[in-house]
């Protein structure tokens, strides 16, 4: 059988194995660490007591502590990652503008807290954000302010540890995709007689859409899952998802809860992921391209 | 008639223009001058500065020194959306989340020019360049040559004072740029506009400008009529840039005649007076005699060394007793073949006084 088979045939044969072989310990690891645990945490969602139920999932429908915890959750996704956008894309264009020095210091500046630990960032803002932290005391002292603001232990003291923390994920890519729109684009737009300003809308800002798409889509799902920072700064105040799921275990060791929030988070992270391909590649998201 | 006309023509005037990178003269001393409707090259090796020339034309690069004039306004510090001047960039620089029909209205756009009128340029525009009917194709799906005339119709649309061009070709395989030059110099004709053209390639600025003007290390090294380079090179940079020619090193004997390793040639034009003079032998300046003898006047004698058949014409090598190497073109007929020689055969070689071009070295 095989001697005729032609040579190029049996080549790619042994390439394919080839292959196949150095991906082994990856897909190993992909499977032993994460297609295996997912399904047993959807085989947990549906199971109650020895058999198969969809009580976990009914909760959705009747307890509003959960459906309530998911609009909080996307509330603050939404937040998040709007004020990323706005606060990223400024950064991004000036880095992807200027000469190569000053925009490796520029993305430096952004990339640097991102080797710090994020618990140590999140206990960062809590000292600077408190009652008597050092905005507060700074503002007080300029007599800008007579009471403290309520800076912390809430929304807002969450909110703006989770913009400083994910904000590298919105200009990472960003700048890639600015740094590839040549430069002759821009100059023959205000050769034709376009204003800096018309420049921008008509030529730039559309061609840096699939950074603002890429980066949205990872500063959202992130803020989905996030964990540390609403649970040291939100002062109980802003429930999210994860702190839902870890409640359900920690306190009332309901594994089968905890997993069905899990699945329906997953789902809403696939549907998400879904849209935003609509819009660009998959590879662009993640940056591939 | 439906064609796009240019308002008014107008000249280019660029007076003592420098650009200086730190120490770096990227520019030094440009003086140039182009008429209105004239089609003048810029032409230089790369990094002779015709690319910051024309930056400081378009705006993008401001000058150091000097001043700008298109038509009487003086537009040295007008920025680049001021400045009316269409340019044609050396990738076509095409948006490339456009069409074709939004590419070329964009200036319109840019300009706010009343809707109701675009229909009718966009029609004459894509008509100038023969891409009427291609207004809602994409930018990926045309060939090079196509996207070449997008740019170009885009450029011409809002009826510039001046069109600039940098290198609009070089992309562009060898024959559909020898069809695009045409079309261009065609172009040139009917919309009456000034244009400027930055090339490197010098048959190309050969074939389409009324003038030349040459840069070598930031300087204007000549500025003239394509003939006028060819045979009156001001030194041996211009000599040696244009056309096919080699250059011997002589020594002046007098004002009308130099020496080549005792071989007197004789000059119709007066002999520069400079210690290190050059002789220009442009290979179809040479024509094959009978041997007259050594010695005799504008007479070279050599070995030759090989024989090109290159179709139209045959190419004969051949070295010269000082070693140096030579080189002539016979048509690729009966008369060319009869005079052609075998390798190792001697050949003698006449230069007319008239042809007989000695320049300075460079400065």
């Amino acid at each position: 059988m095989s001697s005729s088979l032609n040579p190029s045939v049996l080549h790619q044969r042994r390439e394919g194995r080839l292959v196949l072989l150095l991906l082994a310990p990856a897909l190993l690891v992909v499977g032993g660490l994460l297609i295996v645990p997912l399904c047993w945490l959807a085989w947990q969602s549906v199971r109650q007591d020895g058999g198969f139920t969809l009580a976990h999932y009914a909760r959705f429908l009747t307890d509003d502590v959960y459906w309530r915890t998911f609009l909080q959750t996307f509330r603050m996704a939404f937040i998040v990652t709007g004020a990323t956008i706005v606060l990223g894309y400024p950064v991004a264009y000036v880095a992807a503008g200027a000469p190569r020095r000053w925009s490796v210091a520029i993305l430096a500046m952004i990339v640097l807290p991102f080797w710090t630990s994020v618990l140590v960032r999140a206990y960062a803002w809590l000292i600077l954000l408190q009652r008597r932290g050092l905005v507060n005391s700074a503002l007080t002292d300029l007599g800008l302010i007579d009471e403290p603001l309520r800076l912390v232990n809430n929304e807002l003291g969450t909110i703006i540890a989770t913009i400083h923390i994910l904000l590298p994920f919105m200009v990472l890519p960003l700048y890639a995709t600015m740094q590839k729109i040549p430069s002759d684009l821009t100059m023959a737009g205000a050769s034709l007689g376009g204003t800096p300003l018309h420049v921008f809308l008509r030529v730039f800002l559309p061609l840096s859409l699939p950074g603002v798409v890429a980066g949205t889509v990872l500063v959202f799902v992130l803020t989905l899952g996030f964990y540390i920072t609403p649970e040291l700064l939100g002062g109980g105040r802003t429930f999210m998802v994860s702190m839902l799921v870890s409640r359900n275990i920690e306190i009332y060791n309901e594994w089968g809860a905890a997993s069905s929030i899990s699945i329906v988070l997953l789902v809403c992270v696939f549907l998400i992921f879904r849209l935003a391909s609509l819009l660009i590649p998959f590879e662009r998201i993640m940056g591939a391209r | 008639m439906n064609r796009l006309m240019l308002r008014d023509t107008v000249g280019v005037t660029i007076r003592s223009a420098s650009k200086y990178y730190g120490s770096f003269r990227a520019l030094d001393e440009i003086d140039l001058e182009v008429g209105p409707g004239e089609f003048v090259s810029i032409l230089g090796p790369s990094g002779s500065g015709k690319t910051t020339l024309l930056g400081i034309l378009g705006g993008f690069v401001q000058p150091s020194s000097g001043t700008i004039h298109l038509g009487p306004r003086d537009i040295t510090n007008e920025p680049p959306h001021k400045r009316d001047i269409g340019i044609v960039f050396q990738n076509y620089a095409l948006f490339p989340h456009m069409n074709v029909a939004e590419n070329v209205t964009f200036p319109l756009r840019a300009r706010r020019m009343p809707k109701a009128e675009w229909p009718e340029r966009l029609k004459a525009a894509l008509d100038m360049v023969e891409l009427g009917g291609f207004g809602e194709r994409k930018i990926h799906e045309l060939s090079g040559g196509q996207r070449q005339r997008v740019a170009l119709a885009r450029a011409m649309i809002f009826e510039p004072r001046l069109i600039l061009m940098d290198e609009p070709l070089s992309a562009l395989d060898k024959q559909l740029r020898e069809t695009m030059q045409i079309e261009l110099k065609h172009l040139h004709r009917k919309l009456a506009a000034t244009m400027i053209y930055v090339t490197h390639d010098q048959r190309e600025a050969l074939t389409m400008s009324d003038r030349i003007a040459i840069m070598n290390k930031g300087r204007l090294v000549q500025v003239d009529t394509p003939e006028r380079l060819h045979d009156n090179p001001v030194d041996s940079f211009v000599a040696g840039f244009i056309g096919e020619a080699a250059l011997l090193p002589v020594r002046r004997r007098d004002d009308r005649s130099v020496d080549l390793d005792g071989t007197t040639l004789v000059s119709s034009r007066p002999v520069p007076d400079h210690p290190n003079l050059f002789l220009v032998v442009h290979s179809e300046k040479l024509v094959i005699v009978p041997d007259a003898g050594e010695g005799a006047p504008n007479r070279l004698v050599g070995t030759v060394s090989e024989t090109l058949y290159q179709g139209e014409s045959i190419r004969i090598f051949f070295d010269l007793d000082s070693g140096a190497r030579l080189s002539l073109r016979v048509p690729g007929n009966h008369h060319g073949r009869a005079l052609l020689r075998a390798p190792g055969e001697r050949i003698a070689v006449a230069i007319h006084p008239d042809d007989t071009i000695v320049v300075p070295p460079a400065a």
